[in-house]
């Protein structure tokens, strides 16, 4: 088993879908890709957000640009408008998925 | 038919760097300025403006940045397509003619998109069977339907398509959605038919990738940002678009920012869903399919788009008032900052508490500390912490309760924890919530209308 720090092999964005909000993840070459299509799961995904993302966790696959979408529901405290959150859009979400550390075969 | 045609994003939202039109006009050759205006929240604001002064309503930065503009793109050719008429586009179009007349521009046609306003005959549309249901809670309208500020269709490329046809030279749109500001000098310029659905998918995508400005050149880069050179004169993205569908992103020379494949892939999964069905008016585009390639210093090809045919339905946003909030402010120094903040916070409840306040949400984050990732943020040694703000906000339907809120925050100051600072510009004042109401309409239900204002 070794431990990879996300930071250290994938970059992304997140935003705001209502009050859901999206995060895509990028790997930044074919290797990383492998690893994060294994091992980044919605399962992984939600509980790192354990707190945060109150609802159902979903993924999609873009391996034809390395990425990972993404949609974590019920999560931005009601949606951009009527949020109270100081991040009401989601924003620094991306970064704080790249504080996750996985552990890899 | 061209060969090629330019298209320029010259702003990513109402509020975006106002000089980078211009920057877009001058710094190189474009054959078309495109912007985008509205988010979500712009339309119940434009509709209370509006609804002050019939002549308002649209994005009023418009008419000065036509000013500085016009003579450029009037001598060079250059046609502007913006959503920026918001719901009341005749009136942008006749303050832009009136600019255009006192400048003396000569020949000048702007067209309008209307139609997409469906405020006034809601009735009527629900009548007719469509029950305009929340697309994502499936709640009956029936619920908002008094609250409501603002309904508006989205519209796609094809009324702007229209127009252009019709010799327009600005096209001034009510709520179109972004992508189509983009995909509708293509699908002109090269005569693409409304059932070319892998290249109507291929402009949706340079559209998507247009739509926020400078975040496809290199701002909001998560990757190496810092390896980002010259961002104070970042150049925003301009798609170079080929009759087959083939789209290079690219930015003008001399400028800042970065193309890459890493800041076009950022740009790609921003505020998608799933990426295989990726549904505007025109068609529905899978993201799935897209291909990039750097085929230079800041050139990105993206090519091998594939797209499926549109769905029967347009989207209609809907805004509502949901009742008030406020935030207010409090920063606390070293030493024990964060225990400070938190004592506040502590006081500050108890005290709403005691006056019966009753709120649907109280929120405390503490900035320099949890504010953006919440509990992941990690323990600090609270010797090292210098400061930290105090954000304290409320959400009640009622207006007097959250000025109530607004009148406890200042006296924290001479009855709470020391070393307190930061309250300055008054009470919080309560705010308007404005909330989202998203639906569906069958497109056989609004019809789209294009009208050409003449300068002669």
């Amino acid at each position: 088993m070794t431990k990879i720090k996300l930071r250290d092999i994938v970059h992304g964005r997140s935003g705001d879908k209502g009050d859901a909000a999206n995060i895509g993840i990028i790997a930044y070459d074919e290797k990383g890709y492998t690893i994060i299509e294994k091992y980044l799961t919605a399962e992984k995904v939600k509980k790192h957000f354990e707190g945060i993302c109150h609802g159902k966790v979903e993924r999609f696959e873009m391996p034809n640009i390395r990425a990972l979408n993404f949609l974590l529901h019920n999560t931005l405290g009601g949606g951009g408008t009527v949020s109270l959150k100081h991040d009401a859009q989601g924003k620094t979400l991306a970064a704080a998925l790249l504080r996750m550390e996985i552990e890899i075969e | 038919m061209k060969d090629k045609i330019r298209i320029a994003s010259g702003q990513g939202f109402w509020g975006d760097l106002v000089d980078a039109p211009y920057h877009q006009v001058t710094k190189g050759d474009i054959d078309y300025l495109v912007m985008d205006y509205l988010a979500e929240v712009t339309m119940s604001i434009m509709q209370k403006q509006k609804s002050r002064n019939p002549n308002l309503g649209y994005a009023i930065d418009l008419i000065d940045l036509m000013k500085k503009i016009l003579p450029i793109t009037a001598k060079k050719g250059i046609k502007i397509i913006t959503n920026g008429g918001g719901v009341n586009p005749i009136a942008c179009a006749d303050a832009i003619l009136e600019v255009a007349m006192k400048l003396d521009i000569g020949k000048l046609d702007v067209a309008v998109v209307l139609g997409d306003d469906i405020k006034d005959c809601l009735d009527e549309i629900i009548q007719k069977g469509c029950d305009l249901n929340n697309m994502e809670t499936g709640e009956p309208i029936a619920n908002v339907k008094g609250k409501l500020l603002s309904a508006n269709v989205y519209f796609g490329a094809l009324p702007i398509v229209e127009a252009l046809k019709r010799g327009a030279d600005i096209v001034i749109t009510g709520r179109t959605t972004d992508t189509g500001l983009t995909l509708a000098p293509m699908i002109f310029e090269f005569g693409w038919k409304n059932t070319d659905y892998n290249l109507l998918a291929a402009g949706t995508v340079a559209g998507h990738i247009l739509e926020c400005g400078a975040q496809s050149t290199g701002g909001n880069f998560l990757g190496d940002w810092q390896s980002i050179e010259n961002f104070a004169e970042i150049g925003f993205p301009i798609a170079e678009a080929f009759p087959n569908g083939e789209v290079v992103i690219t930015k003008h020379k001399n400028t800042g920012g970065k193309v890459s494949f890493e800041t076009i892939a950022e740009q790609l999964v921003y505020e998608i869903g799933d990426p295989k069905e990726y549904i505007t008016p025109d068609c529905v585009a899978d993201f799935t399919t897209i291909k990039l390639e750097e085929i230079g210093k800041d050139k990105v090809k993206v090519y091998n788009v594939k797209g499926k045919p549109e769905t029967e339905f347009y989207k209609v946003s809907c805004s509502y008032h949901d009742g008030y909030s406020a935030t207010g402010t409090l920063t606390y120094s070293w030493p024990h900052a964060l225990t400070k903040a938190k004592a506040a916070d502590k006081i500050l409840r108890k005290r709403l508490e005691n006056l019966g306040l009753k709120f649907d949400e109280i929120r405390s984050e503490f900035v320099g500390y949890n504010s953006t990732h919440e509990n992941l943020a990690t323990e600090l040694d609270e010797d090292k912490i210098n400061e930290i703000l105090l954000r304290f906000s409320v959400r009640a339907k009622d207006r007097n309760t959250v000025n109530r809120f607004g009148q406890e925050i200042a006296p924290l100051i001479l009855t709470g924890p020391p070393s307190v600072t930061g309250f300055a510009g008054g009470r919080p004042k309560p705010k308007d919530v404005i909330a989202y109401w998203p639906a569906l309409i069958r497109k056989t239900m609004v019809v789209p209308k294009v009208k050409i204002l003449e300068l002669k």
